[in-house]
């Protein structure tokens, strides 16, 4: 009887309990779908008010405004569908083409952070805290405004050996164009490829059973090698390179690239590398004293130490926040806005708001492209996260 | 470069004993200490030649045209603007006042002897940016109305940075707080907020703020485009802060959730007086590493046409007179408006370190 009493008064509890719960969250759902209801009434409104057009139509219509880089076919009589094909190309190339050259430069810092040396250490440590504590734009103005654009014209252009120049309009490379031997090198690389592999698996096997044998890496690297280069003799280069030539007030050939894209490029590397450097730093420093002075022990040679026990080890540590670090760097490409390189948010968020005065849409679309970008890769990470956390439990 | 390699080094005693043994403990060190040493040995001193020593201080602008040093008479004619921006000349002191304000509040705040720092934050947050609005914009008795088109320079970067803190430390608090809520529909909002606030970048952000923001809003909304950047700075960094609070919440153990409801508070009460105060000493040094991505962030308003402490020093090196002068001025306006902001930042983030420390000591 009492324990009948108790057990209703406790549902009758978990009752009231779930009610307020319940009306709790009506009561916010409610009151999220005024907000919206009042934004989409106001929006409705304004755009009337405004004249403005509503729909996704305009992505078919043809754009009308130039773009300064392109990697796919582009001119004015293009679609906006296109045109936003080139922003996110844009966005894309620029953003891996710093996340190599932060890596590079973030993981040499990091490990000259844990230098022998106290010099280099300090010297390390001065570069991160000077680059960390200075805004990513006032950084990208100065190597844009302060060190790109006064440099001389063409004709004066700064050049390293006759065939890269660098001068107020950008920057030259020779460009990389497939000659008659492509086709049978990218052959050889492919059989190569396999021969390697196959090679690297038979002797791992021999190793393992003799204790000693060629090192797998190596003696795999031979015919991934040696193939390719046989096909050259045989067939000719696979690449030709179209080298740039000054003509008249400019360059002719070669492979031109804008200088804000140089400027974005060299800033948010330089930027970006303050920050691998620390977390790189830390991934050294969550590798276990005992190991390092266990290998040294062993008489291992400290490129050995490093190469074979503190780096496998301290990359557990480094990859999930370089992952996250690469995607502050790809929202950070969002600055090009302010230089002009023709990104997504310049493209779209500037231009095609402009010209087409249909914010709405257009701000969807950006958004849009950046939240799917973003999320993609940090569901990635997690993954990767989660497969780390099981491997070590 | 041969890391980790700790050769055994010679009992010298002191830190400075080692750093310079470790400056030349085998001879790739020792080559290595030379280059470095000889690539600052160059550098160093021209800097200081550059901006001290060769430097123009005083004279007309001509004075910079053949400068082979840094241009200080460009910051000087340009400084009641980089401070003040076109903020009425009548009504500086009303800024004056402000920037007085905030060096108490920063002392204050940084200070290690002041006690109550909590109490003194709550109502900084809660107190300071009403009041800065009605000093700033004035248009009440006695003070004459300045419409935010008029504000610019430090007092802008001021500004919006402490508003934008203000703002979004409750915000992220709250979304923090939402996120670890039993209820469905509140969590998956505040799950959505913080995930969408933290994938799409500041600019096109801006941008949205800039051109759907008033299309949202009744007809004949007036919001200036300050106010409109604010909106965007307080949403997009109460993200941020609010992933630093979950960090925070999440570091504090069930049993003190348990020992809390074992001695019968209620669940806001638990909150307010066990868990939060743990979990702000803990917040704390990631805040303030919020707090200087905001003085950082500040600077983008130039791309919206915003005129901050760092467009002002850009508005006066695009002025054709000083366009004319040379390189000595543009130099001089990049390496000042850096050394400002890296003084500030580098400032907050050592005292981020401090309390960290102190909080890994305290256990």
């Amino acid at each position: 009887m009492r324990q009948a009493e108790a057990h209703s008064s406790a549902s009758r509890f978990w009752a009231g309990r779930r009610l307020a719960a319940g009306g709790a969250q009506a009561a916010v759902l409610a009151a999220a779908a005024l907000v919206v209801w009042f934004a989409a009434s106001n929006a409705a409104a304004n755009l009337g008010r405004l004249g403005i057009n509503t729909g996704f139509g305009f992505l078919g219509r043809p754009a009308g405004f130039a773009i300064s880089q392109h990697l796919v076919d582009y001119s004015e009589s293009s679609t906006y569908l296109r045109a936003l094909e080139v922003a996110v190309l844009n966005t894309v190339v620029l953003a891996l083409v710093a996340i190599v050259g932060a890596t590079v430069i973030g993981f040499a810092l990091g490990f000259a952070r844990r230098s022998s040396n106290g010099l280099m250490r300090a010297v390390a440590a001065g570069y991160v805290e000077l680059l960390r504590n200075v805004p990513l734009l006032l950084q990208l103005f100065f190597w844009y405004f302060a060190i790109l654009r006064p440099l001389p014209p063409p004709r004066q252009s700064l050049s390293l050996l006759g065939a890269i120049f660098l001068n107020g309009r950008g920057l030259v490379l020779p460009r990389p164009e497939a000659a008659e031997g492509f086709g049978l090198v990218i052959a050889a690389l492919g059989i190569g490829a396999v021969l390697a592999a196959a090679m690297a698996c038979w002797l791992r096997r021999r190793r393992a059973r003799l204790g000693r044998a060629p090192s797998p890496w190596v003696a795999a690297a031979l015919p991934l090698i040696a193939m390719p280069a046989l096909a050259a003799v045989i067939a000719g280069p696979p690449v030709a390179w179209d080298l740039p030539r000054l003509r008249g007030f400019n360059f002719e050939g070669g492979l031109v690239v804008l200088p804000e894209f140089v400027a974005m490029a060299v800033a948010l590397s330089l930027y970006s590398a303050a920050y691998i450097a620390e977390i790189v730093r830390a991934g050294i420093d969550a590798v276990s004293r005992g190991q390092v002075e266990a290998a040294r022990a062993l008489g291992l040679r400290p490129a050995t130490i490093n190469a074979k026990i503190v780096v496998p080890q301290a990359l557990r540590v480094i990859v999930p926040p370089l992952g996250n670090e690469y995607l502050r760097l790809f929202r950070n490409t969002t600055l090009a806005a302010a230089i002009g390189y023709p990104d997504l948010t310049l493209i779209f968020a500037g231009t095609a708001v402009n010209q087409t005065a249909q914010a709405v849409e257009v701000m969807l679309i950006v958004c849009g492209c950046y939240l799917a970008i973003n999320l993609a890769v940090s569901a990635g990470i997690n993954g990767y996260n989660r497969r780390i956390g099981r491997s070590y439990r | 470069m041969s890391v980790l390699a700790a050769p055994s080094a010679p009992r010298l005693g002191t830190r400075v004993g080692a750093f310079l043994w470790s400056c030349v403990s085998s001879p790739a060190n020792a080559a290595m200490t030379l280059a470095l040493a000889l690539l600052a040995g160059y550098w160093l001193p021209s800097l200081v030649d550059w901006a001290l020593v060769r430097a123009r201080w005083i004279g007309p602008r001509t004075v910079c045209e053949d400068a082979a040093g840094a241009c200080w008479i460009f910051i000087r004619a340009r400084w009641s603007q980089i401070l003040y921006g076109a903020y009425p000349e009548a009504e500086r002191w009303r800024v004056d006042v402000l920037f007085g304000l905030v060096l108490i509040a920063g002392a204050l705040l940084l200070s290690r002897r002041v006690q109550y720092k909590g109490l003194i934050g709550l109502l900084l947050i809660v107190v300071a940016p009403p009041a800065t609005a009605v000093l700033l914009l004035g248009g009440v008795d006695g003070l004459a109305y300045v419409p935010t088109t008029q504000w610019g320079g430090l007092m802008l970067t001021v500004a919006l940075g402490g508003v934008s803190l203000a703002g979004s430390l409750p915000t992220g608090l709250v979304l923090a707080l939402c996120r670890r809520s039993d209820l469905p529909v509140i969590r998956g909002f505040a799950v959505v907020m913080i995930e969408v606030l933290r994938g799409i970048p500041l600019v096109p952000l801006l941008f949205l703020a800039m051109s759907v923001l008033p299309l949202l809003l009744p007809p004949g909304t007036d919001l200036s485009p300050l106010m409109r950047v604010a909106v965007a700075f307080i949403l997009f960094n109460g993200a941020a802060m609010a992933e630093v609070f979950r960090g925070g919440l999440q570091a504090i153990p069930k049993g003190q959730f348990e020992a809390a409801r074992s001695l019968g508070l209620s669940a806001p009460r638990t909150m307010a007086l066990v868990i939060l105060p743990q979990a702000i000493a803990i917040v704390t040094p990631g805040l303030l590493n919020v707090a200087v991505a905001i003085v950082k962030e500040t600077t983008v308003v130039l791309i919206i046409g915003l005129y901050d402490f760092f467009n002002e020093i850009l508005a006066g090196l695009a002025d054709p007179q000083w366009l004319a002068s040379g390189r000595a001025a543009l130099d001089t306006g990049y390496f000042f408006a850096g050394l400002v902001y890296w003084a500030v930042c580098f400032g907050l983030s050592r005292v981020s370190a401090r309390l960290e420390l102190a909080t890994e000591r305290r256990g």
